[in-house]
């Protein structure tokens, strides 16, 4: 099931790739469009720290973690599912049904449904930025701290990744509110671009124990950063992110599937 | 392909309900049961070509949906190739092919063949037989020189045949087609039947379409099954449609000058008179010669032409029957 | 006088459009309102840092987040207007029927344009607004003048933002394909009309070119306007002129388009 499922994605998303390439030139203008896109907020962030030293306590080079961290995660889950906004449209237009009378599982479809590699763009900004804030950051250096990096974006980009699902899964009862799903997935990696301090104690609260995004960059980034954690976490939820991850991924599965049976039986 | 078992497709007593939301005012909504399929039992045998018809919203669709898998029925059974569509979506994928008439599943920016080789790899069909079975489909409709063509640049006839080839290529045991003629030009119209009539005969593929012209019915199907409001009305040959339905056909003629309504021999006569033009009725059974002949014969005649009942009106009148014979 | 009532059908014909996507606009006031909130926070901790950035004080940067929620789908400051729909056209072959129409094509997709601006404004524009006005300090003008002159830059700023969005539209003509112009759009869009960062706050040679870009018409003149922060008729001007030079471009380049139509194959 999982096997056919990759190999399903990975042919359907071939086909994209080649359908982009009959358009050369937008090609080229949305992988460098993409890119400027998302370098904007890091953009205005710069811009912020122009003019001043530390925002909410925290100085550039530290935002700039959390940001390179957020981007870079929600970067992979863009490129891996970031199309899924277009189900509601499908569905609408019935062209959701000739993915049905497939053999492969739905969710590999839908999931590479419009795959775009201009979206590698997103990634490799996120990258840049989390490099330079790697070397600049004031951190004494520990194996655990080098280890938990990577260990945070592969977790970060499946708790985003979770997102979308259930965000498609959504979409199945309200084809008309993808715009929805957009408050919790590039809403979410802005808000997590800027410090916990920022923020109001319900709004952490909210993406702490809700929508546990903090778990993609802020509680893992306090350990590194040697911040104090946010909401008085214990230290042991800085390495807690690939389980809330596999939790979120589990949750968004059930509720895709639950999503699709009841799409086959009210046809709407 | 040999074993002939018999009731390919059945459904017993298949139903499908849904409940329609409608708002009734600020927050407030009432739901609606609404049973678009109610209770239909039908058998089609391994190698029949069954036309499915009925006017928009008879539940044809919903029907063609619960048979590919797409849909749970409400209640019944229903087997295709002994397989349960509902619960076993993907296996029986790749025994059905499906065209969906106004929808293609063909890659709009990329050459045909690139879709194909999508098909290939989707279905898993080996090499030797993809290759013979594309060549064959793809000289049979006559899409030879189009391989390399973006899908955007094809006409409606010839993504049409295209969507047929792509649904085709993994050798269905059966084929479901909705509307495949609609908004096609009249050569693409016959190659499409020419085409499907040669396929249930010599590759014994069943087939099952849905369609809203009557000709694709007569040309390619001998039996029909009319659905509307959920149920089946008529499941029998098509000549019986016609005696159901008792359809006339239309002949407009176009005369010289304003004349008084044709003197046509019964049971042809006048059904509308505008200025020099004139609308007959006759029956759908009969042929037009001799009336023709005999309104050429008598009246200065500048133009004619024949109209075909619709499936609708056929269907329109056949209703009108059953309630005058509930009523008597 | 009869055309006049031509564009005024066009313009509702826009509103009544959008006003059947009934879900998407509950989608979008909710989202608009999330990134309010994000926004809103991350100003308050910049402010507190440097109290009068750009001239403004707490609660009017809270004012300029909230004003930049509310104009946001307004103004299809990222894109997502007529010019899709345009851009759609042109790719598909469709915009042969729109030439032999007899009304102004320029003219006709602006009223459809301003008809969506309308109902963006009221249906998913305002809801935001009010929340941030009811949750977070604002710095709201309490006489009518202000108001007055606010609805007047609002007028202005649709314009200015079709015309820009028009433009690009017809680039479609000679791209074929609207992808890389919507995302040239978003971007331009996003940074220039200041959803980022008031363009007041931008530092240096960088703030000053910002300032008198057109995107500046969009949503920084509104915002200075309403609260007061820069003269009217000055703001009127400003938008006026770029609203004449970017729809006197547009019509530049819309002859130059109908000269070479292209009807894709179909």
């Amino acid at each position: 099931m999982l096997r056919e499922g990759l190999r399903a994605y990975r042919l359907i998303a071939g086909m994209w790739v080649r359908s982009s390439m009959a358009y050369r030139t937008s090609f080229v203008v949305t992988v460098f469009g993409n890119l400027t896109v998302t370098g904007l907020d890091f953009v205005g962030i710069l811009l912020m720290f122009s003019q001043v030293d530390s925002l909410g306590g925290w100085s550039l080079p530290e935002v700039a973690f959390l940001y390179g961290l957020s981007v870079t995660s929600f970067g992979i889950a863009d490129l891996v599912l970031g199309s899924m906004d277009v189900l509601g449209a499908r569905m609408r237009d019935g062209s959701f049904d000739t993915l049905l009378v497939r053999p492969w599982p739905v969710l590999a479809q839908v999931g590479a449904d419009r795959f775009a590699l201009r979206r590698l763009g997103r990634i490799t900004q996120g990258a840049v930025v989390l490099g330079w804030a790697l070397v600049s950051v004031d951190v004494g250096w520990s194996v655990s701290k080098v280890l938990l990096v990577p260990v945070t974006v592969v977790s970060g980009a499946a708790i985003f990744s979770a997102v979308f699902v259930a965000g498609a899964a959504f979409q199945i009862y309200a084809q008309d509110a993808a715009e929805v799903q957009n408050a919790f997935t590039y809403g979410g990696t802005t808000l997590l671009q800027y410090p916990p301090t920022v923020f109001g104690k319900d709004l952490v609260r909210g993406v702490t124990f809700m929508v546990p995004l903090a778990f993609v960059n802020w509680v893992p980034a306090a350990y590194v950063l040697g911040r104090p954690y946010p909401l008085g976490l214990p230290p042991w939820t800085a390495f807690a992110s690939p389980l809330v991850a596999v939790a979120c991924c589990a949750l968004a599965g059930a509720a895709w599937r639950t999503g699709l049976r009841s799409y086959r039986s009210t046809g709407s | 392909m040999s074993g002939v078992d018999s009731g390919f497709i059945e459904l017993d007593g298949v139903e499908k309900v849904f409940d329609v939301r409608r708002k009734t005012g600020f927050m407030k909504r009432a739901v609606r049961q609404v049973r678009a399929v109610d209770a239909i039992s039908f058998r089609v045998e391994r190698g029949e070509m069954v036309g499915y018809i009925g006017p928009n919203g008879a539940g044809k669709s919903t029907t063609i949906k619960m048979l590919t898998g797409i849909l749970t029925p409400s209640a019944g059974r229903l087997r295709v190739a002994g397989i349960d569509p509902s619960r076993e979506r993907k296996r029986l994928a790749h025994r059905i092919g499906v065209v969906f008439g106004q929808r293609t599943t063909l890659w709009w920016d990329l050459p045909l063949l690139d879709s194909y080789r999508l098909m290939h790899r989707m279905y898993r069909i080996p090499d030797a037989r993809y290759r013979e079975n594309l060549d064959r489909l793809v000289e049979l409709l006559d899409l030879g020189a189009l391989l390399d063509v973006p899908v955007r640049q094809l006409s409606l006839g010839q993504r049409m045949r295209g969507d047929i080839v792509a649904a085709l290529l993994h050798d269905p045991e059966v084929l479901y087609l909705d509307e495949p003629t609609i908004g096609l030009d009249v050569v693409s119209k016959s190659k499409v039947r020419e085409f499907l009539r040669e396929l249930n005969a010599e590759r014994g593929t069943t087939v099952l379409l849905t369609t809203h012209d009557l000709q694709d019915i007569e040309q390619l199907c001998k039996r029909v099954m009319v659905i509307d409001h959920g149920c089946l009305m008529y499941d029998g040959p098509l000549a019986g449609l016609h005696e159901a339905g008792e359809s006339e056909r239309t002949l407009v003629v176009d005369l010289e000058r304003e004349l008084p309504p044709i003197d046509a021999p019964a049971p042809a006569r006048v059904v509308r008179v505008d200025g020099p033009r004139q609308w007959l009725a006759f029956p759908a059974g009969e042929s037009a010669a001799p009336l023709v002949a005999r309104i050429a014969a008598e009246y200065p005649l500048v133009d004619l032409s024949v109209r075909e009942p619709d499936i609708e009106a056929v269907i329109a009148t056949m209703y009108g029957e059953q309630a005058e014979r509930a009523i008597s | 006088m009869g055309s006049a009532r031509l564009y005024a059908a066009v313009a509702a014909g826009g509103f009544r459009r959008y006003a059947t996507y009934r879900a998407a606009t509950v989608a979008g006031v909710f989202t608009n309102t999330v990134f309010g909130v994000i926004l809103v926070f991350t100003y308050m901790a910049l402010w507190d840092q440097k109290p009068q950035l750009g001239g403004y004080d707490q609660a009017q940067a809270v004012t300029y987040v909230w004003l930049g929620q509310c104009l946001y789908a307004t103004l299809a400051i990222q894109g997502g207007g007529a010019e899709k729909d345009l851009m759609e056209r042109i790719r598909t072959g469709e915009i042969a029927v729109d030439l032999y129409r007899p009304a102004d094509l320029q003219l006709w997709w602006l009223a459809g344009d301003v008809g969506r601006a309308l109902f963006q404004m009221l249906g998913r524009g305002v809801v935001p607004f009010l929340f941030g006005a009811l949750f977070f300090p604002m710095a709201l003008p309490t006489s009518v003048t202000p108001w007055a002159a606010f609805t007047v830059t609002l007028l202005l700023a649709t314009v200015v933002s079709f015309a820009i969005r028009y433009l690009a539209a017809l680039s479609v003509f000679w791209l074929l394909d609207g992808m890389g112009v919507n995302q040239v759009l978003m971007v331009t869009g996003i940074f220039f009309s200041g959803m980022v960062l008031p363009l007041n706050a931008f530092p240096g040679v960088l703030g000053e070119v910002v300032r008198v870009l057109p995107w500046a018409a969009q949503l920084q003149m509104p915002a200075d306007v309403l609260m007061g922060e820069t003269d009217p008729l000055r703001a009127f001007a400003f938008q006026a002129g770029w609203a004449v030079a970017l729809l006197a471009a547009g019509r530049l380049l819309q002859s130059a388009a109908t000269r070479r139509v292209v009807v894709q194959g179909g």
